[in-house]
């Protein structure tokens, strides 16, 4: 193609290419980052209309002030022993984190992400679901799980593709799948599991079922066009279900500038699909909990889906592959202006008379211990690497419900391979 | 019943049969179809089980993916396999990995229909053949019929199948047999056997290929429009060939496969798509495994050309009765 001939007469175009405001070194100042009053925001009723939303889009549902009340509308009003239900499955949720990280760091498995800082998004939307609810999550939600009561042994099972790993070694560390628990199989491959959701709910409707789907993703995975069709067909069929974006600024190491953030909320994509969206404060556990329960009872009055946006901080790498120091300042997290969901839960507790920092520290060292002894458990079953893993035939079992010929072929190579090579088979 | 009304009569079967099954897809509702496949299913069955969607082929299979898992068995409708790609991810990523990924606790019982294949100056995105996309992903299969009959027992086996199929409809036969003269008058099923297809329920298992002719000289592997093709081309040339209608290209009939080339010592392949690392590479590759010693001459393979499908020039990049002929000679000269 020839160049394009000089006007001298026109300004050059100029590309934009958006640019986080804080780098590796940077002094941080979030003074910018509009926080709402808890209790500022207004609470429609369920059945509204999403043309009612336009505002709710932009602003920030909080409920937890700097002093531990909880305020307004959106005041779920939940008794004292749910919020120390919701704190110990938070604190939980970080402590496994914590413990499963290192085992990564120490060779015990290839891989670990964490959810540090956004434990409320995943703990406090399960509490607000039915338990026979369906969860789409994405990698980051193992709150859900620990909520739901799966056992931990059996996540660690999986992290570390042992014995008693149920996905028989065939999954990366933290795909969990359980159909029990009402936990889609995840996925690596970012949003697909949107339109899924979407899928089952509009199933359970045209069943005339009463439950309902819900499906997360980060705000990088908004860019991917499975969430452009997933709102259409929500929007379109009504489907009775909740699309979470998770908004903790960072796609590894893209700020969430590259998903669009600057020019608008993810909550606002909403509006121009007619879905009700809500914008929240993700480190506020009872925002996170209203938002949803609110949700919940839109899908299951065949009032449609929700979009919710939680707003929020990955405070630590993306994975154990990841260093955040590489692209953004090691300030960021301390100085992020939301806090930390289960210091704020604490907080509240305490304001209300209901906890105590005794009690607390007492909990974080109990779950420590119930960690680190189900941890031990875990190991006697094998980790990564140590021999303990399935028997070799169960690479081939589950491409399909029958092996087809070529299959078993190929299965007999790899048996007549292993005994070749002199290769023990697993120490059962 | 020509091939259209096989395919509607499977559907219709299953939807009777099973109140699982939907079908989903752009056009496939009211309107029943832009090839009137799914017409009248709407009104027999409701709209909450024979819908229109909207135009977003990775939201038409990724919502059938999460309808399977929630126990459903969907039909999804993708109108040309020329559009298919925007699904890619989910079917090769999602559908084909599901139970595997899950050791078993999901599945995606889906049967992705699709009408595929040339012949009717569709040019470059009504035309392509793109089944070997898919016999490439471990966990999905692959599905063509050659005849209505085999086209409504085919796809009521991959309906009831729990595992995601891909059925590629070859739309220039959806009337009638094509010979590959695409100068004389159009035939219809009204002659051809396989023309005569049963109104209730009946199955033709996944994975047996049907041996369409039998022959001493020569075997032609083929599936879809090509078995036409073929058969035709074969008759005029006086050939002694023995004939098989694939069916199932994902998982493969080896069995019938080699038994026939043991015997006849030559292999020709046919397929529309392109050449370069199309099906026909995979079967020569199992016939040359497995065959080798009985070979009396090179494999043929007779495709379509390493090109976009043109408009113009279709019946120069269609592999006809000329290309097919000039191979056979080939084959057979030694």
């Amino acid at each position: 193609m020839p160049a394009a001939p000089q006007r001298s007469n026109l300004p050059k175009l100029s590309l934009h290419v958006p640019e986080p405001k804080f780098r590796p070194g940077d002094e941080v100042d979030f003074s910018d980052v509009d926080v709402p009053a808890a209790g500022s925001a207004s609470r429609p009723d369920s059945a509204a209309d999403p043309a009612e939303f336009h505002q709710l889009a932009y602003t920030l549902v909080r409920v937890l002030g700097d002093d531990g009340q909880a305020v307004g509308p959106w005041d779920p009003r939940l008794d004292p022993d749910t919020l120390r239900i919701m704190l110990r499955n938070m604190a939980l949720t970080r402590a496994f984190d914590e413990r499963m990280f290192r085992a990564q760091r120490q060779g015990k498995t290839s891989f670990y992400m964490k959810s540090t800082g956004e434990e409320a998004v995943a703990v406090a939307a399960a509490m607000a679901l039915a338990q026979d609810d369906m969860c789409f999550p994405s990698y980051r939600q193992q709150g859900i799980l620990i909520t739901r009561g799966y056992p931990l042994i059996e996540m660690m099972n999986q992290i570390y593709s042992n014995k008693g790993d149920k996905l028989q070694g065939k999954q990366l560390p933290i795909m969990y799948s359980d159909r029990e628990k009402g936990f889609f199989s995840i996925s690596g491959n970012l949003a697909t599991q949107y339109p899924q959701a979407v899928g089952w709910a509009m199933a359970s409707a045209a069943k005339g079922d009463s439950r309902i789907a819900a499906t997360w993703c980060g705000e990088g995975s908004t860019a991917e066009g499975d969430f452009h069709s997933a709102c259409t067909f929500a929007a379109v069929y009504r489907a009775p279900v909740i699309l979470n974006v998770v908004n903790n600024q960072w796609a590894i190491s893209s700020f969430s500038g590259f998903a669009g953030a600057e020019a608008t909320t993810f909550a606002a994509r909403a509006i121009g699909y007619g879905i009700a969206g809500l914008r929240i404060d993700g480190n506020d556990p009872l925002a996170v909990y209203a938002a949803t329960q609110w949700a919940a009872e839109r899908a299951r009055t065949n009032q449609g889906p929700t979009l919710i946006e939680h707003f929020t901080y990955r405070a630590e790498g993306h994975s154990t592959s990841d260093d955040p120091s590489a692209y953004r300042s090691a300030q960021e997290a301390t100085a992020w202006p939301l806090g930390d969901p289960v210091k704020r839960l604490k907080e509240h507790l305490i304001a209300l008379g209901e906890w105590d920092e005794e009690r607390h520290a007492a909990q974080d060292l109990e779950l420590a211990e119930m960690v680190r002894k189900t941890q031990k458990e875990a190991e006697k079953n094998g980790i990564l690497g140590h021999g303990m893993h399935q028997k070799f035939e169960t690479m081939f079992e589950g491409v399909y419900e029958e092996m087809p010929w070529h299959l078993k072929e190929q299965m007999q190579q790899m048996l007549d391979e292993e005994a070749a090579a002199g290769r023990p088979g697993p120490k059962r | 019943m020509n091939m259209i009304q096989a395919i509607n009569s499977a559907m219709d079967v299953m939807m009777e049969r099973d109140s699982s099954v939907v079908v989903m897809g752009e056009d496939v509702g009211y309107f029943g179809g832009v090839f009137r496949a799914t017409a009248g299913l709407q009104d027999k069955y409701g709209k909450e089980r024979v819908f229109d969607t909207p135009i977003t082929e990775c939201g038409i299979v990724g919502v059938a993916i999460g309808m399977g898992a929630y126990g459903l068995r969907p039909v999804p409708e993708i109108q040309f396999a020329d559009y298919i790609y925007p699904a890619l991810d989910q079917l090769v990523s999602e559908a084909a990995r599901l139970r595997y990924r899950s050791a078993g606790e999901f599945i995606a019982p889906l049967t992705v229909r699709s009408p595929f294949g040339g012949g009717i100056f569709g040019g470059q995105t009504h035309s392509q053949s793109p089944e070997g996309i898919f016999t490439h992903v471990s966990g999905l299969k692959t599905v063509i019929p050659a005849t209505p009959y085999d086209a409504k027992g085919l796809l009521i086996a991959c309906i009831e199948d729990n595992d995601p199929v891909i059925f590629f409809e070859p739309k220039r036969i959806y009337n009638g047999p094509f010979d590959g003269k695409y100068d004389s008058p159009a035939k219809n099923w009204g002659s051809h056997p396989g023309g005569e297809v049963p109104t209730g329920y009946y199955r033709i298992p996944l994975g047996k290929a049907a041996v369409v002719r039998e022959g001493e000289a020569l075997t032609i592997l083929c599936y879809g429009t090509m078995v036409h093709v073929v058969a035709n081309t074969v008759a005029e040339a006086g050939v002694d060939a023995e004939i098989i209608d694939l069916r199932t290209l994902m998982p493969l009939d080896v069995d019938t496969i080699v038994e026939s080339v043991k015997k006849t010592g030559r292999c020709m392949i046919v397929h529309e798509a392109t050449r370069t690392q199309g099906f026909g590479a995979e079967l020569a590759a199992v016939v040359q495994e497995r065959c080798f010693y009985h070979l009396e001459a090179p494999i043929e393979r007779v495709t379509g050309f390493d090109t976009p499908y043109p408009h113009s020039l279709e019946w120069a990049y269609f592999p006809g009765p000329v290309r097919i002929g000039q191979a056979l000679k080939k084959i057979l000269k030694d």
